[in-house]
């Protein structure tokens, strides 16, 4: 029943779509029917090609993305741990990040040539942010009190920070990665479109416009739908099942 | 003040590495280089044209997205109908990001300013639709009991009590929803627009190699996002939510 509900919705905009496509309004080449569209995602995922598309972009969102976690938490703790480093760097990153990245996305590619590299630095640097300003929060509400009751407890600066200050800031960093991580795969899909790289999702969809795919373009958008709700829900919630529930620090 | 020094010392950074002759000058051009192309290009007139492009797809976007936002979240949260028809729908098409669509509504709508504001639109509708939606559900059902036993129905429950009650959560939607298109609109300009707009300039200038151009427009994009930020919705939030007292209820 609450599936039904659910679906109800669907085959309302389904029924619309399908009326539409068979009216014979519009060229079947710019509309598809829904059966076309999926009759196109079978083929191409049979013929492995959407897989491959996919198998790229999810390459260069891994990597891009793992450059910006590593450098937005370890800037984060600098920014947090040392007075200096947040008068200077504070003030650069917060003008920085609400800067739209695919504005930098031409300079980037001139920068860094055209295909993997450029998109990959493109998306890091743009991930980057968010790891960042929440890594810096997490560690300024590191509460006061927990730090000096290690400290008495005899704990040198190692200890603190393996057990004190990484666990307080981990809820807000994992944070900062969900926000860079949708943040990254957002704009990876456009640069891919800018980059003229051979491969990846966000080439195939602008790349069969050249040829009036309409059908490829709507199976490439399914995917890229897929693979976003697949990233949060797979990703994020069994490693916040792992750390911060799991310490303590959030609740279930 | 040290906002200014940190900024001083990362621009002369900059210009140390651009002057240095490690890369070609067309490439990282200096820092007087950019000021003088920036101003050449605000003198003259272009630099405003197509801010002004770019200010006007982004305003038209945000508004039918504020209107469609407006009206759907609160039918949502008024109406259990309409949630349970919706809000499937919503939650399928939201992790969708905004330029996958850039091919297919250009194929439907030709370059320029209809697939441009589309863009913008389906990129800032959902920040708008959501707020809206648990900003009326908020509002304490207690206010509007008393509001009613108090002989208030209709429009006026609506103006003195819903709108007040959910504009904290409106105003923050609003503010997400033109970072959003703000994004958006640069992406959309680069792979949509035919001639104007301060997206399109960047990637236009690529194509030549001016990168003293495309530092230019990215300081104004990052300029004019900073000043809606910051001016805009600052003020707008003391004239609306601080007056009616919402903030300091919603936080007491």
């Amino acid at each position: 029943m609450r599936f039904l509900r659910g679906a109800l919705p669907f085959a309302v905009v389904g029924a619309l779509w399908e009326a539409l496509a068979h009216s014979g309004a519009f060229p079947a080449r710019l509309f598809p029917s829904l059966e076309q569209v999926a009759a196109t995602f079978a083929r191409l995922t049979a013929e492995g090609i959407l897989p491959h598309h996919a198998a790229l972009t999810l390459y260069r969102l891994a990597a891009g993305f793992a450059i910006a976690a590593l450098a937005g938490v370890l800037l984060g703790i600098v920014m947090g741990r040392s007075r200096r480093a947040e008068a200077f760097l504070l003030p650069l990153v917060s003008i920085g990040a609400p800067i739209p990245g695919l504005a930098y996305a031409p300079l980037f590619l001139l920068w860094f040539g055209l295909g993997d590299s450029g998109s990959i630095v493109l998306v890091a640097f743009v991930s980057a942010f968010p790891v960042a300003l929440n890594t810096w929060t997490g560690v300024k509400a590191v509460k006061e009190i927990w730090l000096r009751a290690a400290r008495t407890m005899g704990a040198d600066e190692r200890r603190l920070f393996r057990h004190v200050i990484l666990p307080g800031a981990a809820p807000y960093i994992l944070t900062g990665l969900r926000l860079a991580l949708a943040q990254a795969w957002r704009i990876l899909v456009a640069v891919e479109m800018l980059a003229a790289v051979p491969w990846g999702l966000g080439w195939l969809i602008f790349g069969a416009r050249e040829f009036l795919n309409t059908d490829a373009m709507l199976a490439g958008i399914a995917m890229i739908a897929l693979i976003g709700v697949a990233l949060d829900k797979l990703a994020f919630e069994p490693i916040e099942r792992y750390t911060v529930v799991r310490w303590g620090m959030m609740a279930a | 003040m040290k906002t200014f020094i940190s900024l001083l010392a990362a621009a002369l950074l900059y210009d140390a590495v651009a002057r240095s002759g490690w890369f070609a000058p067309a490439l990282v051009p200096s820092l007087p280089a950019v000021a003088r192309t920036l101003w050449g290009m605000l003198g003259d007139g272009t630099m405003e044209g197509h801010a002004l492009a770019t200010l006007g797809r982004v305003f038209t976007g945000l508004a039918l997205a504020s209107l469609t936002g407006l009206v759907l979240g609160f039918l949502m949260a008024r109406y259990v109908a309409v949630e349970r028809f919706f809000s499937p729908l919503v939650s399928a098409l939201m992790p969708i990001p905004s330029l996958a669509w850039a091919p297919v509504f250009i194929l439907w709508f030709g370059l320029g300013n209809v697939a441009t504001i589309l863009i913008v639109f389906y990129a800032s509708s959902f920040p708008m639709l959501i707020n809206t939606w648990s900003g009326v559900r908020a509002v304490n059902p207690l206010w509007l009991r008393a509001a009613r036993s108090m002989g208030a129905s209709g429009p006026r429950l609506f103006w003195k009590v819903i709108v007040p009650g959910a504009s904290p959560f409106i105003i923050t939607g609003l503010r997400l929803a033109f970072q959003r298109a703000w994004i958006a609109v640069v992406g959309a300009e680069m792979l949509a627009a035919s001639a104007y707009g301060l997206g399109w300039v960047i990637f236009d200038a690529k194509e030549f190699l001016n990168a003293d151009v495309m530092l230019s427009s990215l300081a104004v994009i990052g300029a004019i996002g900073y000043l809606f930020e910051r001016l805009v919705f600052g003020s707008l939030e003391r004239v609306t939510i601080l007056r009616w007292g919402m903030l300091r209820t919603a936080k007491a």
